[in-house]
């Protein structure tokens, strides 16, 4: 039970390049699982790797329940860590893989047989824990990585990609089962991922980064309701929004000859600029099936039909270079080759600053 | 790949066959197998040789063409012992067993060092080490004797263990540092945050993944250290000579006995192979470790 605090905390391999974590600013309170997320290179396992004592922190503080571990290594810092490739030791049987962080820290050997039982129980690897890990399978090892870690009662339990390697229908699995537990154990959790499905499903908060620095530490929804610039904005959600640079003409924005309206706070927010980033999320754009022609005019070149809805990958008819991806109706008559017409809601508008990015108003 | 050269090779095995009568067939393979046969026992035709000497007698093994059914007999192992090889065989099996214990525990840490925590001039350390490898013995041979010769420590079997570890320990090092680099550092990484120290560590975790890497290393060690001549020739004599030197005062002394010398031989040799005999498996599973996985 712990709150975990990055203050300016840096990691800069080669002094004078871009820090692989650029003063990393985030507040963990106890019992909440955030996720960090972003593109490969982004920092988050870095970040990660800085909380477990493995990076050193080169400037700012990590503070864990007010205790500034800088100078802590990993062991003293009541931390247990599970990590991509699960990292068991190949020699040592299930049982001998959960109680290694007990024995290491001396405990009874009746408590260490207990709670390798409990955790055991728990996972469902009571039938396993006279095996060795080669011969279980992935999602088993996975599992024996995580009764490593809960054995230890530690005060914060950290995730480095811990379902990278399982097939997609475990994955799914696994992830609810960590998400449940978590729950019960009230466990400060901080979880690495690239898969931002992985991020907005799991996370009490969520935390984007990219190239080091922090873009938006918020809860899944408000990241996918109010993202802070265009990069949070693409990378969260999928299919990702549909980002486009349109000319400003009036009180909008011009799409295929169509002018989307922007509401007067964004309008100026965005001073003189002539262009502005606009982003619509696919199910934002609705499509105008009266055919009554006053939507933006696009040719469809891929339906993909998921059963409870629909994604039509289609280009503007004016313009073959900007695509746009729309959520239709599940079961929807619309085919290949099609021109549909698109309306969209000033509401449902995202607009973005077109040279920096940053959310307008 | 493997269609066409299975192709090149019945096309130039039989040139005369019809192209009906063209099968995927076997003329190549079996040519291979015949060749290899024919190489491997060119190979180990000379170790026969010398095993079937040592149970002859003296005049049987000088018979031209040479018998390959005769009675045998150990008169000469009975020879070669009354000749006094005993304190050589005792001599050459603690000079190789200490050196190779000695190898082994200066190695191991060596090589974690050098792949599991880098640091900015391993790359130099790595060279350093195979470095004294480069110069021939024969180069160094006399400085040695003198710093032997001064220390009063010619024909002392510690003498010998000294150089034997010195020897081998750059192979070594070398050696272990590949088994080592297939360690996932995520175990390290585990192991600490778990709470184990270094030394732990290394027992724990480590050691059992890399103990085939340890047994080949140490048969390595064996070996070279067993069959040292050079070291051995020229500082040692009746007190700490080794099992080669032996031989070799063997041969000159009683002329060219054939058969007793291949009984010497065979004694010679049969430590060497019983240690890979021993180590097979487990040096089988080390050569092949970063195959695996």
């Amino acid at each position: 039970m712990a709150e975990v605090v990055f203050d300016q905390a840096s990691r800069i391999y080669t002094p004078g390049a871009t820090p692989a974590v650029d003063k990393l600013d985030l507040t963990i309170t106890d019992g909440e699982l955030v996720v960090l997320v972003g593109p490969s290179g982004s920092g988050k396992s870095t970040a990660l790797r800085m909380l477990a004592g493995l990076e050193p922190i080169d400037a700012g503080s990590v503070r864990i329940d007010g205790r500034d571990v800088v100078d802590v290594p990993s062991k003293d810092r009541d931390i247990a860590m599970v990590f991509q490739s699960y990292a068991l030791y190949p020699a040592k049987t299930v049982r001998e893989n959960m109680a290694f962080p007990l024995k290491m820290r001396r405990m009874d050997k009746e408590e260490q047989a207990k709670r390798v039982a409990d955790a055991a129980e728990l996972l469902g690897l009571t039938d396993y824990l006279d095996r060795k890990p080669k011969a279980l399978s992935g999602g088993q090892r996975q599992r024996v990585a995580m009764g490593r870690a809960i054995v230890r009662e530690p005060r914060v339990f950290l995730m480095d990609e811990p379902l990278s390697n399982l097939d997609a229908k475990m994955r799914v699995q696994t992830r609810s089962q960590i998400a449940s537990l978590q729950n019960r154990l009230e466990v400060t959790t901080v979880y690495v991922t690239h898969d931002q499905v992985e991020a907005m499903t799991m996370g009490d908060r969520v935390a984007v980064l990219r190239d080091g620095a922090l873009q938006q530490y918020a809860t899944p929804s408000e990241l996918y309701d109010r993202p802070v610039n265009a990069f949070v904005a693409g990378f969260i959600g999928s299919p990702a929004m549909n980002l486009l640079d349109l000319r400003r003409s009036g009180d909008g924005v011009t799409l295929g000859g169509m002018e989307i309206p922007l509401h007067r706070e964004v309008r100026d927010a965005a001073g003189s600029a002539d262009t502005v980033t606009v982003g619509v999320r696919p199910e934002d754009l609705a499509l105008d099936s009266d055919g009554s022609g006053g939507g933006v005019k696009a040719v469809v070149d891929v339906v993909e039909e998921l059963g409870s809805e629909s994604y039509l990958y289609a280009h503007m008819a004016e313009d073959e270079a900007t695509t746009l991806v729309v959520r239709g109706p599940g079961r929807t008559n619309v085919r290949y080759g099609e021109t549909i017409a698109l309306r969209v809601d000033a509401d449902a508008v995202h607009a973005f600053d077109a040279s920096t990015g940053a959310r307008l108003a | 790949m493997a269609a066409t050269i299975e192709d090149t090779s019945t096309t130039t095995s039989a040139p005369a066959r019809t192209e009906g009568s063209r099968r995927p067939s076997s003329v190549g393979p079996v040519l291979l197998t015949t060749l290899t046969w024919i190489v491997a026992i060119g190979f180990f035709f000379p170790v026969l040789w010398m095993v079937l000497t040592a149970f002859k007698t003296e005049s049987a093994a000088y018979t031209d063409p040479p018998t390959l059914f005769f009675s045998p007999t150990l008169e000469q192992f009975e020879a070669v012992f009354d000749a006094g090889i005993g304190p050589y065989l005792a001599n050459s099996l603690g000079a190789t067993a200490i050196s190779t214990i000695l190898v082994l525990l200066l190695a191991t840490p060596a090589a974690f060092a050098l792949s599991l925590r880098p640091v900015e001039k391993t790359q130099d350390v790595l060279f350093f080490f195979i470095s004294t490898k480069m110069l021939p013995v024969v180069a160094a041979i006399v400085p040695i004797y003198v710093v032997v010769n001064e220390i009063r420590a010619l024909d002392n079997i510690w003498t010998l263990i000294v150089l034997y570890t010195a020897m081998n320990l750059p192979i070594a090092v070398w050696m272990m540092r590949s088994f080592f680099l297939e360690v996932p550092k995520e175990l390290l990484e585990a192991a600490s945050i778990d709470g184990a120290s270094l030394g732990r560590t290394l027992r724990e975790v480590v050691l059992p993944i890399i103990s085939p890497g340890i047994f080949a290393t140490a048969l390595i060690c064996v070996i070279f250290a067993w069959n040292e001549f050079f070291f051995a020739v020229n500082l040692t004599a009746a007190n700490a000579g080794t099992v080669p030197v032996f031989l070799v005062g063997f041969i000159t002394s009683e002329g060219l006995y054939w058969a007793r010398l291949s009984a010497a031989a065979t004694l010679a040799a049969l430590p060497v192979v019983l240690a890979g005999w021993f180590a097979q498996n487990k040096l089988v599973q080390g050569l092949s470790f970063g195959a695996v996985k």
